[in-house]
């Protein structure tokens, strides 16, 4: 949409500056937002663009630098200041309570509230923003029983409800399955067809395209770019958010695969009586990487935890190396050649106040006393080999950037002297960079030409479809769909990542 | 005889559920905020000595009560400064607020331990109300504050649920975060309602004293009811309607042994029936400590968390 001179922007940033402890998160960006546009700030992980939005909406407090609201300078001290200019954001992470209605959830908070509650009203009020802006759901319905599309709904009703014409909506679709996308995209677009302005936020190049009227591209806190609807080319856009060229290539095995080293069968897990896993089956050959893709909390983490042996399945077999290991626990599959990276790289994988070396020597098992020296030169040629960027191998883990970390956890559990054979790896790249992210990709490639078996648990479909030899599709503990590597295509698997598949 | 002494049983049930109700109403609208108060023992003591001493020098009941309410604010404004202002663990300030009630409450009433009361609260006449048969003398026999009583139940129950600051007390015991985000004052909130459910629990130790008790007895004036209390918010579900027939059930349980006494049937030795309340709370507390059984009986999601705001 083309905003002219006379219509003044419905908001803008002037030369936000925004500092955290160690970092310029925001450097001199300036950024506006026309009447009934979708603009989307792009960047990766760190780039500041949700730190731009917060200032946006009053969360933060710029150090320097003007929001400007229809043409008149703003000061935002809270985000209910925010609101009160019609200025409003929907977390990445919601802000519900579980055991609240919609319609509570709704309206908790809401200034112009009356004492008493109103209750069949405000149902009303809530089911007529829900037809209006094509976001179905029951004003009834208990938040905590709803899937996270229907949450982040609510989120958006919420907003709308305050009376907010301009909507902050921070990485929207990273819990989202491709269906629930295009829904949501429909919302946006009803949004500004009502005349309200949308700052959409997000790293996932891809799926902005289509939605934005324009496109502000954001790396190490500046604005790098800004294109309009029809000049954006992914390339183009690619290449402004990580600095340098990229080129996003598939990689397949290059080595016929071997034995099967990594087995399920039939397993079966239930957790407070709700079964988690239903009648999982699968194998994992040296060589191959095997993706696991599947939106959040459909059993991914419960499947991997089984498999590392810290989860117990009611059912079923798990074979690591041809040893069974179901029952044995985390020591039992470890010891028959298994390796686990968490997802969460410094809770559960590392020892964040221990030194690299000492956490390359926790999980030798052989001796009683630490032979310091052998892992003092071992930290030394990681630290080499992976470029990881620390002082030395004395430095604690906890000081190390995410993608540093991830690398000290793959190098352990890859190619430490305990090094094992089977690797099940969860979302190894979530929150990292571009550059880290490829380096991970290059250690797992790496791993796999080495023989080793590796199921890969990614909620990054991206990543699964790049790396993975064969693709499972997980939908509420099952697997819905297997396909091989090179007859896989995305929308199929989006589909059954959505449970749309037959 | 033996009909006559079972509805005196159920008359005296209902008489101890309105110290129950009120001790517990305290600290479900307490823990409703997300604040454990497990002081409740010492509230009541410190209300009970408070309106003894109080009357004893004034005579005049409302005043006693009016006071006794005031400690009960200013000893629950130090548990929630230490656990809202300063993040102190709950349990640990809970517990030392019933050490500190009760040795105050003995140290302030040693002269007064067995003197007669100075005043007491008389139960209504009701008339015809009261003639009518079983109902009448069971549930027409007590004073003004035990109607109240339901009255304020029923009140804190349509708070909670069908008011603008009950709606935002319910989500700062389950979300304090989400209030938060929403420009809620969380730390107000809690301190308001804990302030609230200390003033409670205070007034039920009070109108125990002059409605209950023979006399200030010290430490066992008030005999583990407050540890009763705390059970019995668990099993209302922190539902303040609930509490009221929880209440009337655990007092029941309460007289029974001793109307098993008066007819002079013995199943279980006195000093046994007098550890119930210790067992039952310990009980709760081991319940509560899992939090698959916290959310199956329906406890506010962060209880007992104190609210830290996520700086980046």
């Amino acid at each position: 949409m083309q905003h002219n001179a006379e219509v003044p922007l419905a908001l803008a940033a002037r030369a936000v500056t925004k500092r955290f402890p160690g970092v310029v998160a925001n450097d001199q960006v300036n950024f506006d937002l026309a009447h009934g546009e979708v603009h989307t700030l792009l960047g990766e992980n760190g780039a500041g663009k949700s730190t731009l939005a917060s200032v946006l909406c009053g969360l933060y407090r710029p150090e320097a630098g003007q929001v400007v609201r229809d043409g008149k300078e703003i000061r935002l001290n809270s985000p209910r200041d925010g609101l009160t200019h019609g200025i409003a954001m929907v977390h990445q992470h919601f802000r519900l309570v579980d055991r609240f209605t919609v319609a509570e959830n709704v309206v908790l908070g809401h200034k112009s509230l009356s004492f008493v509650l109103a209750t069949a009203e405000i149902e009303a009020k809530v089911a007529a923003i829900t037809e209006k802006f094509g976001l179905p759901l029951d004003p009834r319905a208990v938040v905590g029983e709803l899937s996270a599309g229907e949450r982040q709904r609510v989120e958006i009703v919420k907003a709308l409800y305050q009376g907010a014409e301009i909507l902050l909506l921070d990485e929207p679709t990273a819990l989202l399955a491709p269906p629930e996308v295009e829904k949501l995209f429909t919302t946006v677009r009803a949004m500004t067809h009502a005349g309200k302005s949308v700052v959409f936020v997000s790293h996932k190049l891809a799926e902005v395209v289509d939605i934005s009227d324009r496109i502000t591209v954001m790396r190490g806190g500046k604005v790098t770019g800004s294109v309009r609807r029809g000049e954006a080319d992914v390339r183009r856009l690619a290449e402004l958010m990580v600095g340098r060229e990229i080129n996003i290539v598939a990689r397949r095995a290059k080595s016929p695969v071997g034995d099967v080293l990594l087995s399920a069968s039939q397993v079966h897990l239930e957790r407070d009586g709700t079964a988690m896993l239903t009648d999982i089956n699968l194998e994992v050959r040296g060589g191959e990487i095997v993706g696991v893709a599947g939106v959040a909390g459909n059993g991914q983490r419960d499947l991997a935890e089984v498999i590392a042996g810290l989860r117990t399945p009611q059912q079923g077999n798990v074979t690591v190396c041809g040893v069974p290991t179901a029952g044995s626990g985390a020591r039992g599959a470890r010891r028959a050649g298994l390796a686990y990276v968490p997802e969460d790289r410094l809770g559960t994988g590392l020892a964040p106040s221990m030194s690299i070396r000492d956490n390359l020597v926790l999980t030798r098992e052989r001796g009683f006393l630490v032979d310091r020296k052998s892992a003092l030169l071992e930290a030394e040629t990681f630290i080499k080999q992976l470029e990881i960027k620390t002082p030395g191998p004395l430095t604690p883990t906890r000081k190390l950037s995410g993608g540093n970390a991830q690398k000290v956890l793959l190098a352990r559990e890859l190619f430490a002297l305990s090094g094992a054979r089977v690797l099940v790896v969860c979302s190894p790249t979530r929150g990292l960079d571009v550059g880290a992210v490829e380096t991970v990709h290059a250690l797992l490639d790496e791993a796999r030409d080495a023989g080793k078996a590796i199921l890969l648990v990614s909620e990054d479909l991206d990543e699964v479809m790049t790396l993975a030899d064969r693709v499972l599709v997980l939908y509420r503990g099952r697997i819905t769909l297997e396909r091989s590597g090179a007859d896989t295509n995305v929308e199929r698997v989006g589909r059954a990542m959505a449970g749309l598949a037959t | 005889m033996n009909s006559n002494i079972w509805l005196l049983t159920f008359a005296d049930a209902i008489s101890i559920a309105t110290t129950l109700i009120l001790a517990s109403l305290g600290a479900i609208i307490t823990e409703r905020s997300g604040v454990i108060n497990l002081g409740v023992e010492g509230m009541l003591l410190m209300g009970a000595v408070t309106a003894f001493v109080v009357a004893d020098s004034t005579g005049n009941l409302w005043f006693a009560l009016f006071i006794a309410v005031v400690v009960g604010v200013v000893l629950s404004s130090i548990h929630a400064a230490l656990t809202v202002g300063l993040r102190a663990n709950q349990i640990v300030s809970g517990l030392a607020m019933v050490i500190f009630g009760t040795g105050l409450s003995q140290f302030i009433g040693k002269p007064i331990e067995g003197d007669p009361l100075p005043v007491v609260i008389r139960p209504l006449e009701l008339g015809w109300l009261a003639d009518l048969p079983i109902v009448g003398p069971v549930v027409f026999g007590h004073d003004v504050f035990t109607y109240l009583t339901w009255v304020a139940a029923g009140g804190a129950s349509f708070y909670m649920h069908r008011t603008r600051p009950g709606l935002t007390l319910r989500a700062t015991g389950d979300a304090p975060a989400t209030v938060d985000a929403q420009g809620g004052s969380v730390a107000r909130i809690r301190w308001a309602h804990t302030m609230v459910g200390g003033a409670l629990m205070a007034f039920a130790g009070a109108w125990y004293m002059f409605a209950r008790a023979a006399a200030w007895n010290q430490a066992a004036t008030t005999n583990g009811i407050g540890w009763i209390a705390l059970a019995l918010v668990v099993f209302a579900s922190w539902r303040p309607l609930r509490a009221i027939g929880g209440a009337v059930l655990f007092g029941f349980s309460l007289q029974v042994p001793f109307t098993l006494q008066a007819l002079q049937i013995r199943i279980l030795p006195p000093t046994i029936v007098a550890m119930f309340p210790y067992l039952i709370t310990l009980a709760v507390l081991v319940l509560l400590s899992t939090p698959r059984a916290r959310r199956l009986l329906g406890a506010p999601k962060m209880l007992g968390q104190p609210f830290v705001r996520d700086e980046r």
